[in-house]
């Protein structure tokens, strides 16, 4: 899941309570579980919240650095469709400066789960991701005084409906994004905003999937339910001065899920100068609110589970 | 978000947590025979342990050989004494490749399914 994605707790409390009927819900394709991933979308609609994500990022060309406290929660309003709220805060630390803090802005994003295919343990999603202007520190965290509307397509890919004579490879899952910005301003104080073409991908190996669907190689918990995992992300400017200017990173890390939560760390390396140098951090407690509340928040507004 | 404010938020989902036990997706554990195991003779059952309590009336298990046609068995059954368990009593094996297809519903609802496959030994 995204970090910057933001928490409206008040307006889940009016949740109605709904008739217990069989729910999947989180990231299932058929027998397939996806985890929530760090960097990347998720390729499905949940009930879920993430909180916190904490973030080190690796110093920026100027030598600055910024740690992130990240919340957000995703809420399904009918079975295929859901809304993701974030909100995030950081501290900046430029060399030479006082640290400045404060909140980067408010984001959301509406998703409609249009494609699942349970045999071949494959999802696909799109939605409108949406971060709005002057809702962070926008002089002294460079938060957007724009705001930028990203359509983008989610997908995920299982790798279960191999032979089984190709045990060690069934475990293997894809997930990607692909996405593009578009500023609703051309320019701010003399900088230009470029519309920018954004993939990722997760390349997962479940060990929970080896373990009980595949053969019993004798993992015992927490081992059992851990999914190692590399994150790739890029961004590429189009136009404005930037065209094709990428930045991105690499992140390797690993999941462990469980009943009602799961946490995952991930290194940060970046993938160039201009994305920035040494190495972050990333750590992510998430929660699974169709499990801990099975009956309240846990159910879509609208049709059912 | 301060730190503050987090800290409490956490505390009281850690707090909802432990009033949720019993409930939430259940996933298998792990059966006998064993997932990708090779059995020397062959089983009359297949168990099936959950991590969570499952729902007898939604939850279901069936058979097929290597050949993909399903094998005719009594309905798979939770076990009265251990409601994460679900059995499949088997007909008659001859040595060969079988795969099991579950799917079942927990206490709290959630569905979830699997296959997973055993061999017995000529």
């Amino acid at each position: 899941m995204q970090p910057n994605r933001l928490a409206a707790a008040a307006a889940l409390t009016a949740l109605p309570l709904l008739a217990p009927l069989p729910a999947k819900a989180h990231g299932f394709a058929g027998e397939r579980f996806f985890p929530a991933t760090l960097l990347t979308d998720d390729p499905f609609v949940a009930d879920e919240m993430s909180l916190p994500t904490m973030t080190l990022d690796p110093k920026a060309v100027d030598g600055s650095q910024t740690f992130g406290l990240d919340f957000d929660v995703s809420k399904r309003l009918t079975p295929d469709i859901g809304i993701t709220l974030s909100q995030g805060w950081q501290h900046l630390k430029a060399p030479g400066m006082p640290g400045v803090m404060g909140l980067t802005g408010f984001s959301s994003e509406l998703d409609w789960q249009f494609f699942t295919n349970a045999p071949h343990e494959a999802t696909a999603m799109v939605g409108l991701h949406s971060s709005w202007a002057h809702t962070g520190r926008v002089q002294a965290l460079g938060a957007d005084d724009f705001t930028t509307l990203s359509p983008l397509v989610d997908f995920g890919k299982g790798f279960g409906d191999l032979p089984d004579n190709l045990p060690w490879l069934r475990p293997i899952a894809v997930t990607g994004n692909l996405s593009l910005d578009a500023p609703t301003k051309t320019e701010s104080a003399g900088n230009l905003h470029p519309n920018n073409f954004n993939y990722g991908f997760a390349f997962e190996y479940s060990l929970e999937y080896l373990q009980h669907h595949v053969k019993d190689v004798g993992l015992a918990p927490p081992f059992d339910h851990m999914v190692p995992l590399v994150e790739v992300s890029f961004s590429t400017a189009l136009n404005r001065g930037a065209a094709g200017q990428t930045i991105g990173t690499v992140q390797p890390g690993i999941i462990w899920s469980g009943q009602y939560m799961q946490i995952g760390a991930e290194a940060i390396i970046p993938v160039n100068r201009q994305t920035g140098h040494g190495l972050g951090a990333i750590v992510q407690l998430h929660f699974y609110l169709d499990d801990i509340f099975p009956n309240s928040f846990g159910v879509p507004l609208f049709g059912g589970k | 978000m301060t730190v503050k404010p987090l800290a409490i938020l956490i505390s009281l989902l850690a707090t909802a947590i432990p009033g949720a036990a019993a409930r939430a997706h259940a996933f298998l554990d792990h059966s006998l025979p064993p997932v990708g195991g090779t059995v020397a003779t062959a089983p009359t059952e297949v168990l099936m342990f959950f991590t969570q309590p499952i729902e007898p009336a939604f939850s279901a298990a069936t058979l097929s050989g290597a050949d993909g046609q399903a094998i005719a068995t009594q309905a798979a059954a939770t076990d009265l004494q251990n409601p994460t368990e679900l059995v499949l009593k088997l007909p008659p094996l001859t040595p060969g490749h079988y795969k099991v297809s579950w799917h079942v519903v927990s206490v709290d609802t959630h569905r979830t399914e699997g296959t997973f496959s055993f061999d017995i030994q000529p």
